[in-house]
């Protein structure tokens, strides 16, 4: 499946692919320890390279391109999805993908920012970049999943919001705040996962919820390490330091209290195995929204508020 | 008595004279004449010839705005620290301590109680010149505190931006403050307390993505600069120079995100208006 090899990845899969070379021959020559003693040694490279991963890598491997997308999850996860499209205003924004469909017994919103794989699905996708009818878009959709009653799951995934001329002029800044101000008290349960990038507003503009998970190879920050560097260092030769300094893993924003859970992705990353990355998700989000539907939609508000008025670190 | 309104007579203002010392007069950036300041001063930091509106802060707006001597500043201990130890060019620590000694000022945000013709109010005031009037943590926690208290006070909230979006020093926590003010907003709204948001130049990214925006009255200084993206990383993206106009007070007013574009020496009687049409 991997069709492109980030530099770190390189000595397991080629570790990899010499095991499976040996085993076509497995069965004519007496090789099978030599493979065991193979298979023993790339589970311990493995382990040490992705134990020690920098936060650029894992911003890399968060922009894998055959990283899992948020259709991949939908169909991996769900049944009976029926994707709906526009904002009723404007337009339909292809970049943030939304529809109601069955996860496990239940009916819930699902949505997401949508990437392509190459160049042409990029363009058809905008990068997963948002104009302010995507927000809208998802705005009009969480309003009807609070008139039916149906929790909401949005899967954030974005190289950040549109920066183009449309999107001022149709008020980017307006659709990302309204979406802020309006997700804070939806009477209905929201999960929001971070399954690659979560860059800035962009991303935010549909991560308000009860709960936050976020994929242990994700990134989420206030912006990419690359425009850090170019405004801070002046330069875009900093990523790795703004990566660094910006202590934007999963690792990380546990443990600055932003985000509830971490993810854990298959042994590799997230993009060696879609299958599995999508039944851990859709296993901790059946448990979430079991422990969530049982408040009160009142509570539920409360609790939501309260969770982000907490957020920041200060001292008087 | 107010620096604006000291009478007229006292004023010179007929072109540079030789005896007034070097300092007094400041070049124009609107049509590049010079000013005394004096003259700035008395017409609300606005050029006469051109309209250009200086970038003031918190301390003249509140003399500009409020009534004499109702200004009571809320939340003056709290500070930022430095939670990501965040290192560029500069530490942030030393970012801080530096741009304390030379804005005279804690944070990026002031906020307190006061009155506006009588009517008593809630205000926050962003300073530009405080890291770009950029908003981590504390301005989070102060804008938050300052909704909670009109709240809880029934009075109207007042909040006037300036500002080139979130802090990236204090990454995902500078973030969480969009979150976190635009919920406490909600909370506003829904108890029926009047807020009116002020945007000066400029006022772009995360402030303009979560408080800025979300106003019952949007107010815009003439010429101000408002947008999410800056005009720099728009040009870069779409490869080409943007319209005359673009993301100007008058251009957002135009689009439908902005009520009221005014000059500053307005903005005292319109807010005033405003809050007496929707509060009681
Ligand atoms: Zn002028």
């Amino acid at each position: 499946m991997a069709k492109m090899v980030l530099e770190f990845e390189k000595p397991i899969l080629e570790l990899e692919q010499k095991i499976e070379e040996m085993r076509k021959y497995a069965d004519n020559l007496d090789i099978a320890d030599e493979i065991s003693t193979l298979e023993k040694k790339v589970d311990q490279l493995r382990e040490s390279i992705f134990s020690n991963l920098t936060r650029w890598q894992r911003v890399q491997l968060a922009r894998h391109p055959d990283r899992p997308y948020t259709l991949d999850y939908i169909r991996l996860m769900t049944e009976d999805f029926v994707e709906l499209h526009g904002d009723r205003l404007f337009a339909d924004d292809r970049a943030i993908v939304a529809g109601f469909a069955r996860l496990g017994d239940q009916t819930v919103l699902i949505m997401g920012q949508q990437k392509g794989r190459d160049t042409k699905s990029n363009v058809y996708r905008n990068f997963g970049m948002m104009n302010p009818e995507g927000y809208r878009k998802a705005l009009r959709l969480m309003k009807m999943a609070v008139k039916f009653k149906r929790p909401i799951i949005t899967l954030l995934d974005t190289p950040g919001a549109y920066p183009g001329i449309g999107a001022e002029e149709r008020g980017q800044a307006e659709a990302i705040a309204r979406n802020l101000f309006e997700m804070s008290h939806l009477p209905v349960p929201i999960v929001v996962v971070i399954i690659g990038e979560g860059a800035s507003g962009g991303a935010l503009g549909i991560g308000v919820g009860d709960r936050v998970l976020m994929f242990e190879n994700a990134w989420y920050s206030v912006i990419a390490p690359e425009s850090c560097s170019s405004i801070l260092w002046r330069s875009w030769d900093y990523k790795e330091q703004a990566a660094e300094a910006l202590k934007l893993t999963a690792a990380d924003l546990l443990e600055q209290g932003i985000i509830d859970r971490i993810v854990p992705e298959p042994r590799g990353g997230a993009h060696r195995n879609h299958e599995m990355s999508a039944s851990t998700l859709k296993k901790i989000l059946l448990e979430e929204l079991k422990a969530l539907a049982k408040m009160k939609p009142d509570k539920l508000v409360e609790k939501r508020v309260e969770k982000f008025s907490k957020m920041g670190a200060w001292k008087e | 008595m107010p620096w604006f309104r000291r009478s007229k007579e006292n004023i010179t203002s007929e072109g540079p004279k030789k005896d007034i010392p070097d300092g007094q007069w400041t070049k124009c950036d609107g049509c590049g004449e010079m000013v005394h300041k004096k003259q700035l001063e008395q017409n609300f930091f606005t050029c006469q010839k051109c309209g250009y509106h200086f970038r003031i802060g918190s301390k003249e707006y509140f003399e500009i705005l409020l009534d004499e001597k109702t200004f009571k500043e809320i939340d003056t201990k709290i500070r930022s620290i430095d939670p990501l130890t965040f290192v560029d060019t500069k530490k942030y620590s030393d970012r801080l301590k530096e741009s304390m000694r030379k804005s005279g000022l804690n944070e990026a945000v002031r906020t307190g109680t006061a009155k506006i013709n009588g009517m008593p109010i809630v205000i926050a005031c962003m300073d530009f010149s405080f890291i770009g009037g950029s908003m981590g943590s504390v301005v989070g926690e102060k804008i938050a505190r300052a909704i909670d208290l009109a709240l809880k006070k029934k009075d109207p909230l007042i909040i006037i931006s300036s500002s080139g979006g979130a802090r990236m020093m204090e990454a995902a926590y500078s973030l969480m403050q969009l979150a976190k003010t635009s919920a406490k907003l909600a909370q506003l709204s829904d108890a029926g307390i009047p807020y009116i948001s002020v945007m000066t130049d400029p006022t772009t990214g995360g402030v303009t993505a979560s408080y800025a925006m979300l106003g019952d009255v949007h107010i815009a200084e003439q010429g101000a600069l408002i947008g999410f993206a800056g005009p720099r990383v728009i040009k870069q993206t779409i490869g080409r120079d943007l319209p005359k106009g673009f993301q100007r007070a008058e251009f957002l007013q135009e689009k439908g995100f902005v009520d009221v574009v005014l000059h500053r020496k307005e903005l005292k009687e319109t807010i005033s208006k405003i809050l007496k049409l929707l509060h009681d």
